[in-house]
């Protein structure tokens, strides 16, 4: 699985990187940033936990 | 018109109830909501003051529509539903500066992100060791009162989260009488609009006056950094900085001090819990989404108006309505969240939306979650032996206000 994040409507609730603190970074404004584009295992889950939880949205996985 | 649909959408045995509708107990929901919730989950209800606005009851509609962008956070708008308030209070929302919670879209979103830096994972992490001390320090002094029993709203609860709010915004502590007993004043129902206006005036002016000083000598605080960062962008806007000061000193304390001491409330209530939370502090993060989703404090600050003809769960939303996605209705939701009356910590509560969804999601709700562990954690393990001087029943709370949470909370170990 790859993750996909959409800075444009990231709105920095920082939900992910409480989630998948080893995926998920927020950079200095609070905007999401993708510490692996390709998380495996445990990582893999709490990436799926956190598309579901970000409240904008920014957040989506493409299956390979 | 309007009346006619009330008694078209709503059940014979809640046409008579004011929504949102008073809590009676810190354990339940009113018995309304559940009923609501199965029965007519999106209907009109009559509000508190006497206007109506569609009540929203289940978990997976309300993400939905605060995920909506065709929903506006306008309060200025003529149908924005504000229980209890009357023709002076709207005139006041609409002469304001809209503070972030009131904004939409690209206005929204650029607020938004010049205070979301403040407010990250990482910045919050750096404040830990402060806030920990600032816990520790109030927990002193409650240890060193000879006076029993000790309201804790007064000597932890409403403290710990102004001083840290205090420290971060740039606000001097020292005037915490005054900006708590205003914040409190204008959050109560039972205020007289004219007695809530004058609380409004004197907290702006206050904090006009604050934000003037930090314009000419800025210090290392948040109000003085995006004081710099608006000037740098030729957007140095005096009233709108004082709308954002204002949504940030009053959220920033008031909010989190209810929590504290609901959560201090419920876990005394459930010993079982409380046991296996001082087991192991691993949980702490867990208890907190729990206690958060259990309480649901704010109910409706998560309100719109339609800007157009919205379908919704088999309902159709006309445009210019008003729209309140109850939180605690939600949070409470039996398909979401199993036996929902049931305080456990370990069911995994962390999509609850305490802190609301979509763009508008609590801008502080990781400061509130660091600060509600470290209270909890520290208050636990360091008087072991806390408990409730009176029973439950007796404990004011704050039933009938936007934001649920006790006037008073005795307690002795």
């Amino acid at each position: 699985m790859r993750i996909k994040a959409d800075t444009g409507v990231c709105v920095g609730s920082g939900q992910c990187v409480l989630t998948g603190p080893a995926v998920f970074d927020q950079d200095d404004d609070g905007i999401v940033t993708l510490l692996v584009d390709h998380p495996e295992g445990e990582a893999a889950d709490q990436a799926r936990d956190a598309v579901s939880l970000c409240p904008s949205q920014a957040l989506s996985i493409i299956e390979d | 018109m309007g009346m006619i649909i009330v008694t078209e959408t709503v059940p014979a045995t809640t046409d008579d109830v004011a929504f949102p509708v008073a809590r009676g107990c810190p354990f339940a929901e009113p018995a309304e909501y559940s009923q609501v919730r199965e029965q007519t989950p999106i209907s009109k209800v009559r509000l508190q003051g006497g206007t109506e606005a569609w009540w929203v009851s289940q978990y997976a509609e309300g993400r939905a529509i605060l995920a909506d962008r065709r929903f506006s956070s306008d309060r200025r708008r003529d149908n924005f539903p504000i229980p209890g308030a009357d023709k002076q209070l709207r005139e006041r929302f609409r002469r304001q500066a809209p503070s972030l919670i009131g904004m939409d879209g690209a206005e929204h979103a650029a607020e938004r992100r010049a205070l979301i830096g403040e407010f990250t994972v990482k910045r919050l992490a750096a404040l830990q060791p402060r806030i920990q001390q600032i816990v520790d320090g109030f927990i002193d002094d409650l240890l060193a009162t000879r006076q029993h029993p000790v309201d804790l709203v007064r000597t932890l609860s409403l403290p710990v989260p102004s001083l840290v709010i205090c420290e971060l915004l740039g606000v001097p502590y020292a005037d915490h009488d005054f900006f708590q007993s205003r914040t409190a004043l204008l959050i109560s129902r039972r205020t007289p609009e004219p007695e809530r206006a004058r609380a409004v005036d004197e907290l702006r002016g206050y904090l006009g006056e604050l934000i003037t000083r930090k314009e000419s000598e800025p210090g290392d605080d948040l109000f003085s950094r995006q004081i710099a960062r608006r000037r740098e962008q030729g957007a140095l806007d005096h009233p709108g900085l004082v709308s954002m000061a204002f949504l940030l000193l009053a959220a920033g304390h008031e909010t989190t001090a209810n929590m504290i001491s609901l959560g201090v409330i419920g876990l005394l209530n459930h010993p079982e819990q409380l046991a296996a939370l001082r087991a192991d502090p691993r949980r702490t993060p867990m208890a907190v989404e729990e206690l958060l989703r259990y309480f649901t404090i704010v109910e409706t600050a998560t309100s719109r108006v339609a800007t157009e003809d919205v379908e919704i769960g088999g309902v159709t939303i006309p445009a210019d309505d008003g729209v309140i996605v109850s939180g605690l209705s939600a949070n409470w939701d039996p398909s979401v969240f199993a036996a929902p009356a049931d305080l456990d910590i370990e069911r995994g509560a962390r999509h609850h939306i305490a802190f609301g969804y979509g763009p508008h999601q609590c801008l502080g709700q990781n400061l509130a979650r660091l600060e509600l562990q470290i209270v909890f954690d520290t208050l636990f393990r360091r008087v072991p032996t806390l408990r409730l001087a009176v029973p439950v029943d007796e404990i004011k709370l704050k039933s009938d206000a936007p934001i649920y949470g006790a006037y008073e909370l005795p307690v002795t170990w």
